[in-house]
């Protein structure tokens, strides 16, 4: 078991003018036990991170330590880690005991003692019957389940997992959430997960990084995340649909923009929010209805579908109440005390 | 079904041309081939009179043919497994993302751009005993590149052949080889790297494996060729050296301007056609016995 501190890491891919930073001074200590994701928009620099813990990328600059060694310059199979690729990375030619048994393979483990660990492994995850399959004969999710059981088979400290439910269609997505969360559980182990939907990263992660640009924007839990998004790109990257910005001015100083969550926005005829009805969807349990007003106000509000629900074109006023008002800099984006 | 009917006419159009043209230049000349195989022919080839399947039999069992399929063989074996063995290794040296990389690439490939007639003359330089490079080089080591010449000796004209033939045949093991080292996921071998595989174990569970597809293509490819080799024979030791013939392969022995049968057509044929079965024999053989083996990526 073990801790992950990232301290000032740097990444840099070329060199002189090609160069591009992917990730940009991060730091961030990943506690023992932890459920960490790593939360951002397809290239902000999340899956270089995670291979930089993996050490199938170098630092550029900044320390990575495990445990409190430093292991920039440890090579991958010293580092104690296992990763799951999000196209599984599975041998297609080995049978799926011989592609679990095989990171015990590498460190010369007996035979004997391989297949009962790979059997061990195949029944944490339900494989025990596609043992001697290959993975061309599987499914997608039980491609997914032999990489977790390549993994877990020879009990790392830290798990790396790279978007690993992003090919899997929604139901069994949904379903293998809560199979990582309930394999965390029982192995009680660190676990470092990349992906760049909200939703896993809500429902899995002891503690959420939303990473853009290469930088972190906030660690927190996904409820402290929710709630209290410390930016505007974590206010609009997290929660479905996204926080309502309104533009600078409409409410309070010109400096500050306010957002507000579609939930927390009401319809009330006394509201300070003016806008036009461009748009309903109708959920079944909510209403969303989409409304345009002046100075490029864009709103989102979610409505129960028996309220008394307007009509396209209908001109609506708003209005929330005071605590779920979040403020931020008009300039920067970040959220003011 | 009504479908399927309708549609016939349309795939036969589209069919047509390249039937014809199977017809006429690959249909037509094999079986005109195995029914020359039963004729015996005089000088100019015009006048055959019918000898029956029997022929066959005589030619296959001859000492001529023989010998030659003896050697057509022995070239196969020098000639496959080191072209195999040296393409991968180049191929597996030049798929890195060095800087430069690309010019070693283009010298790899070079040979696939370089006639049989050039690639032997280039040898012939090459290994003249007088006045070539190797034997100025070499000879202290090996005393035959000086006298007689690796050529025009009998125990070692053919492996210099074999020498020339895997030369020119590189190019095209290195362009497949790098060609399937490309379609390999990268992710396969950074997952055996976290795992902890060293680079040889990497090679062989995953480079190796993934590789079969193309490793059968070209076993069956050079195989082929080497059954077939007559170019380089002509222009490095005519079959020779003689009495024992050494480099007489089935194909020189069919063309070749000593051979004691290039006028008659019907010996010719008869042991075209032997050739050919000989050579899908071994090619059946190599696809049944690897088939188990090859994977094909899914």
């Amino acid at each position: 078991m073990a801790q992950v501190q990232l301290e000032h890491i740097s990444k840099v891919f070329g060199e002189g003018a090609d160069a591009t930073t992917a990730v940009d001074d991060v730091s961030l200590t990943i506690d023992d036990h932890e459920f960490m994701i790593l939360l951002g928009p397809s290239g902000c620099g999340k899956s270089t991170l995670l291979r930089m813990v993996a050490g199938l990328e170098d630092p550029t600059s900044g320390d990575l330590l495990i445990d409190g060694l430093r292991v920039n310059d440890v090579e991958p199979k010293l580092r104690d880690v296992a990763m799951v690729f999000q196209s599984y990375a599975l041998y297609p030619h080995k049978t799926v005991q011989r592609n679990i048994e095989f990171p015990l393979k590498v460190r010369g483990v007996s035979k004997a003692e391989r297949a009962k660990e790979a059997e061990r492994a195949a029944e944490v995850l339900g494989l025990t019957d596609y043992l001697r399959r290959k993975p061309g004969q599987l499914s997608g999710g039980q491609r997914q389940r032999v990489a977790l059981a390549r993994a877990i088979v020879r009990r790392p400290a830290v798990f790396l997992m790279d978007e690993p439910l992003s090919n899997l269609d929604a139901k069994l997505r949904g379903d293998t959430r809560a199979e990582l969360v309930d394999l965390h559980r029982r192995l009680n182990s660190t676990f470092i997960y990349v992906t760049h939907d909200q939703v896993e990263a809500m429902t899995m992660g002891t503690r959420v990084a939303v990473i853009n640009k290469g930088r972190i924007e906030q660690v927190g839990s996904p409820q402290e995340v929710y709630d209290a998004p410390a930016s505007t790109f974590v206010a609009q990257f997290i929660g479905t649909p996204p926080m309502n910005l309104l533009p600078p001015g409409m409410i309070g100083a010109s400096d500050v923009q306010i957002g507000v969550r579609p939930e927390h926005l009401r319809v009330d005829p006394s509201g300070t929010i003016t806008g036009s009805v461009r748009q309903l969807e109708h959920l079944g349990h909510e209403v969303l209805l989409l409304a345009e007003g002046d100075g490029g106000l864009h709103l989102t509000a979610r409505i129960a579908p028996h309220d008394q629900v307007p009509g396209v074109g209908d001109v609506v006023r708003f209005t929330a109440d005071e605590r779920f008002l979040h403020r931020f800099d008009a300039a920067t984006g970040v959220r003011l005390p | 079904m009504k479908r399927r009917l309708r549609d016939v006419p349309g795939a036969v159009a589209m069919l047509l041309p390249s039937m014809l043209l199977l017809a006429v230049w690959t249909v037509y000349p094999l079986v005109k081939a195995f029914i020359n195989g039963t004729k015996s022919c005089d000088s100019t080839g015009t006048r055959c009179t019918d000898v029956g399947w029997q022929q066959y039999s005589n030619v296959w069992s001859s000492r001529e043919f023989q010998d030659a399929l003896a050697v057509s063989l022995k070239l196969a074996l020098m000639t496959v497994p080191t072209g195999l063995i040296l393409g991968v290794g180049l191929a597996v040296l030049a798929d890195k993302h060095l800087r430069g990389i690309g010019f070693f690439r283009t010298v790899f490939s070079s040979t696939v751009a370089t006639s049989v007639a050039v690639a032997s003359l280039v040898w012939v330089v090459l290994l003249q005993p007088e006045i070539g490079v190797l034997s100025d080089l070499f000879s202290g080591w090996i005393p035959s590149l000086k006298n007689p010449g690796l050529l025009r000796d009998p125990g070692t004209a053919l492996p210099a052949v074999a020498l020339s033939s895997v030369w020119a045949n590189l190019g095209f093991t290195f362009i497949v080889v790098t060609a399937g080292l490309q379609s390999i996921p990268r992710d396969l071998y950074e997952s055996a790297y976290v795992d902890g595989a060293s680079s040889w174990r990497r090679f062989t569970n995953v480079t190796l494996p993934m590789l079969t597809p193309s490793l059968l293509f070209i076993v069956v490819v050079l195989t082929t060729r080497a059954l077939q080799a007559y170019g380089e024979i002509a222009l490095l030791t005519q079959g020779g050296p003689n009495p024992e013939k050494s480099t007489t392969t089935i194909p020189y022995l069919i063309y070749g301007e000593n051979s004691l049968i290039r006028n008659n057509l019907g010996l010719k044929s008869a042991a075209a056609v032997l050739l050919f079965l000989v050579s899908l024999v071994f090619a059946v053989v190599q696809y049944r016995g690897f088939e188990k083996r090859v994977q094909y990526a899914r």
